[in-house]
């Protein structure tokens, strides 16, 4: 079977004004939702604490918010998790509270009300404000280091414009899939950012198979009579790949959807974000990461004249 | 078609053999002559089987200010003891400062502390001012000697909560991490580790006068203590016998009030110590402090040389065993804090490994399906490679003890579908070769060839990202990470030698094909 037929050559870069145009857009989008709509940040960042709790009995909220009233958490947010049986607490940190003794309250609370045997404890999560902090701060810094590690090791391999042309088309996903989360608020965890930086790898996976084509196909071209201009190797890098390219994103797609739809509430976002990115990560290793390396070209390199005239000096 | 090396094929079996070995405990139980490192089955994390983990901050700062203090008594001790007269003597959280009277004095006096502050920095800002500083490597010292003893006593306490395989270890400068595999009371959990257990016997100061105390006036010496119930009182700063002491802490019945009690059985120290104070002290009282608050204050009847005592209290029966079971364990050196909790109960640990291995199921049946659609015998030889590949994950995961968080099942079933990335970079490369007229079995050998180096960086690059992903990332996370690089490795050797091996065992006869299944 074929999907895409050997020979196609569709102009992907004489398009990419328009893919550079409508990334731009959504970039902008993004960061304007991201700067003010804000992420709707889990307690992994903002610490706090979340209980995950199973009554044996569907449960209305607002009896739920009863309980919690004379504990003091009349305010908790409470919402259903999967199932109308299954709810998630969540109270933020509050001065002057021991704030690891809040889950114990709120579980106390609940089984006085409702009955021991009717609450069933799923989940306690708490997270320190310290911590919260330290996490948001590692978390952005992996994001950093991770596309650091990959500019050096695309610019030992390949050359410096390949590399930020990489790095490009990643930052490019990334600020996508952020801004999907601002736009439907959805939780921003911990996971999300492993998600992240699994969309990272992922991307750049998609973009150095591309890359390396170009790369091939630069030194052919180089040896033909009537040499083609980068441009077009670049389309035929593209082209020649396409399969390949689309191949992978569905095939990781299908493992996603499944870990999307089975895994589970907890793995919810996590598996969404990774939908998000491996489809964006699709588009960018094609319509973003070479157009930014082709535009760069000759911007870090030496042409052949200049590197004679270093030679030639005294 | 190119010759393919006898020793790869050895290679592939000696590792297929290996994996169905190290995956067999994850299956079924193996016999015992099975060899060891093949036996142990997958750890899985507490997401999966349910359990307590918590982080707790050692307050590290009160440590070394305790230190600092405590040398302060050392040096008042000392210097009355040489007769030098000092004008000022105090301290703050890393420093101990010293104004001494006579200039005459101050050759023996340096001399002096010198001698008493070991692991300090001296500086002699005037003729007769000197301020010691504790030294980084000293307080570093003081600070670690903290955590191991923090945990030593954790790990005390959480042993007497009857659980199997707690983990308990150093995270970071100056927090502990616990973890409490099967274990569901997160409540109770807290309660036992949190609490500090300092337990003083102090004496009552008798003589003095309670009320010009509470009015500021607190006699040399002294300190106004607190009953529960706010009573105030006045006793001796002096520690007579600290939760160092005792041996041995068990609940009791009270035979007065029948009311529940911790019955105490001091060391050979502690006996002697209470031998003393309950001969010198008759007829006098002593208060029983824990965490600084009066428990009771009995008045001592008779010398007791038994080496023995019993806190009472209003405690209930839960209190009081809580209570036993921190004493026997000791106390804190510092006062912690939890910082950060994740607990799961058991039965969304087991929901969690269901989902899991279901989305593994559906994720791998639909792979299996579109790559042998898409790509025919050739796609049956990758899906192969798959199965194995999943095997190997299972082994290797097993053999080196890595554990198996909810986000490393994720990472499982994001490798399948990445795993079949490298055939499908081989697959569309020996068909672009046979495209632009190569015979097939030359398009098999020059679409590995070439591919070979794709394949490297496309997946160095992804390791790249794990590794980071491994360095930041707290406990699930990092399984998320282990199961992906180690995935990104089984599957560069299941997707290029096991795939070649079976392409070069179904072709190695043909002279001449007209056209592959691919």
């Amino acid at each position: 079977m074929q999907l895409i037929r050997p020979d196609i050559n569709i102009d992907f870069l004489g398009k990419r004004k328009i893919a550079l145009a409508l990334s731009a857009v959504v970039l902008l989008a993004s960061l304007m939702l991201i700067m003010f709509k804000g992420l709707n940040l889990g307690i992994d960042f903002t610490g706090g604490t979340l209980v995950e709790v199973r009554f044996h009995q569907q449960v209305k909220a607002a009896d739920i918010r009863q309980a919690l009233v004379p504990a003091g958490y009349g305010k908790a947010v409470i919402q259903e998790f999967g199932s109308p049986e299954e709810i998630l607490i969540r109270v933020q940190n509050q001065e002057g509270v021991e704030a690891s003794a809040i889950s114990t309250a709120i579980l106390d609370a609940l089984t006085d009300k409702f009955g021991a045997d009717q609450v069933e404890m799923r989940r306690v999560e708490f997270v320190g404000p310290q911590v919260g902090e330290e996490l948001k701060t590692a978390g952005m810094m992996a994001v950093f280091y991770t596309l650091i590690g990959i500019l050096i090791y695309v610019m030992v391999r390949f050359k410096l414009r390949f590399a930020l042309g990489a790095d490009a088309a990643l930052l490019h996903d990334i600020i996508i899939v952020v801004g999907v989360f601002s736009a439907l608020q959805l939780e921003f965890s911990l996971s999300v950012v492993a998600a992240l930086l699994t969309v990272l790898g992922y991307s750049l996976n998609d973009t150095i198979v591309v890359f390396d084509r170009i790369r091939e196909n630069f030194e052919t071209n180089k040896k033909k009579k009537n040499p083609l201009d980068e441009v077009e190797v670049c389309n035929q890098s593209i082209n020649q790949t396409l399969t390949r390219t689309l191949m992978t994103s569905l095939t990781t797609l299908l493992v996603v959807f499944s870990l999307y739809f089975f895994g589970g509430e907890v793995i919810h976002n996590f598996a969404f974000a990774l939908l998000v990115g491996i489809a964006v990560g699709t588009y960018s290793s094609i319509f973003i990461a070479s157009p930014i390396m082709l535009s760069l070209e000759g911007k870090f390199e030496m042409s052949e004249e200049e590197l004679k005239e270093l030679e030639n000096r005294p | 078609m190119q010759k393919y090396a006898p020793w790869k094929f050895w290679l592939i079996i000696t590792v297929l053999i290996g994996a169905v070995m190290g995956t067999a405990p994850n299956v079924i139980t193996v016999p015992s002559w099975w060899p060891a490192p093949f036996s142990q089955p997958l750890n899985l994390g507490l997401d999966l089987k349910g359990g307590i983990h918590l982080v707790v901050d050692v307050d590290i700062e009160k440590v070394i200010s305790q230190q600092v203090s405590d040398n302060i008594n050392m040096i008042r001790r000392s210097l009355r003891e040489e007769k030098i007269r000092y004008k000022k003597l105090d301290s703050n959280a890393t420093q101990v400062s010293v104004v001494i009277k006579k200039a005459a004095d101050v050759a023996k006096a340096k001399k002096l502390l010198h001698k008493l502050l070991v692991g300090y920095e001296m500086k002699q800002t005037d003729d007769q001012t000197f301020v010691f500083t504790i030294s980084e490597s000293e307080a570093k010292e003081i600070k670690s000697y903290a955590i191991e003893q923090t945990i030593e006593v954790i790990r005390r306490r959480v042993d007497a909560l009857g659980t199997t395989e707690p983990v308990i270890m150093r995270q970071g400068d100056r927090r502990v991490l616990v973890q409490i595999p099967g274990y569901e009371d997160s409540a109770h959990a807290k309660l036992i580790i949190g609490q500090t257990a300092q337990l003083d016997f102090k004496l009552v100061d008798e003589k003095g006068d309670l009320d010009a105390a509470m009015a500021g006036r607190v006699p040399p010496g002294d300190m106004i203590a607190y009953f529960a119930d706010g009573r105030p009182i006045l006793l001796k700063k002096r520690t007579e016998l600290s939760g160092k002491d005792v041996a041995m802490a068990r609940i009791t019945i009270d035979s007065q009030s029948n009311q529940p009690a911790v019955s105490l059985k001091f060391n050979n120290q502690g006996a002697r110590k209470f031998d003393r104070l309950t001969k010198e002290n008759v007829k006098k009282r002593f208060a029983i402090l824990l965490e600084g608050v009066v428990q009771s204050a009995p008045v001592i009847q008779e010398r007791i040389s038994g080496g023995t005592a019993q806190i009472t209290g209003s405690f209930t029966t839960e209190e009081a065993r809580n209570l036993a079971i921190v004493l026997r364990a000791g106390a804190l050196p510092a006062p912690i804090k939890v910082v950060e909790e994740r607990s799961i109960g058991p039965s969304l640990g087991q929901d969690s490994i269901d989902q899991g291995l279901n989305s593994i199921l559906y994720g791998f049946i639909a792979v299996l399906l579109f790559m042998l659609v898409y790509y025919r015998l050739f796609g049956l030889f990758a899906n192969i490679a798959l199965a194995f590949n999943i095997l190997l994950i299972a082994a290797a995961m097993s053999m080196i003890g890595a554990t198996l968080t909810l986000p490393g099942i994720a990472g499982i079933v994001l490798t399948i579908g990445m795993a079949v990335d490298a055939n499908v970079l081989i697959f569309e490369r020996i068909r672009e070769e046979i495209h632009n007229g190569k015979t097939p079995l030359a398009a098999i050998d020059s679409g590995y060839d070439k591919a070979f180096s794709t394949i490297m960086d496309a997946n160095i690059t992804t390791l790249i990202a794990a590794i980071v992903l491994f360095q930041f990332g707290s406990g699930p996370i990092k399984g998320f990470a282990v199961t992906l690089s180690v995935g990104i490795l089984a599957s560069m050797f299941t997707a290029i030698v096991v795939t070649r091996a079976i392409t070069y065992l179904a072709y190695r006869n043909k002279k001449k094909i007209e056209t592959l299944s691919i």
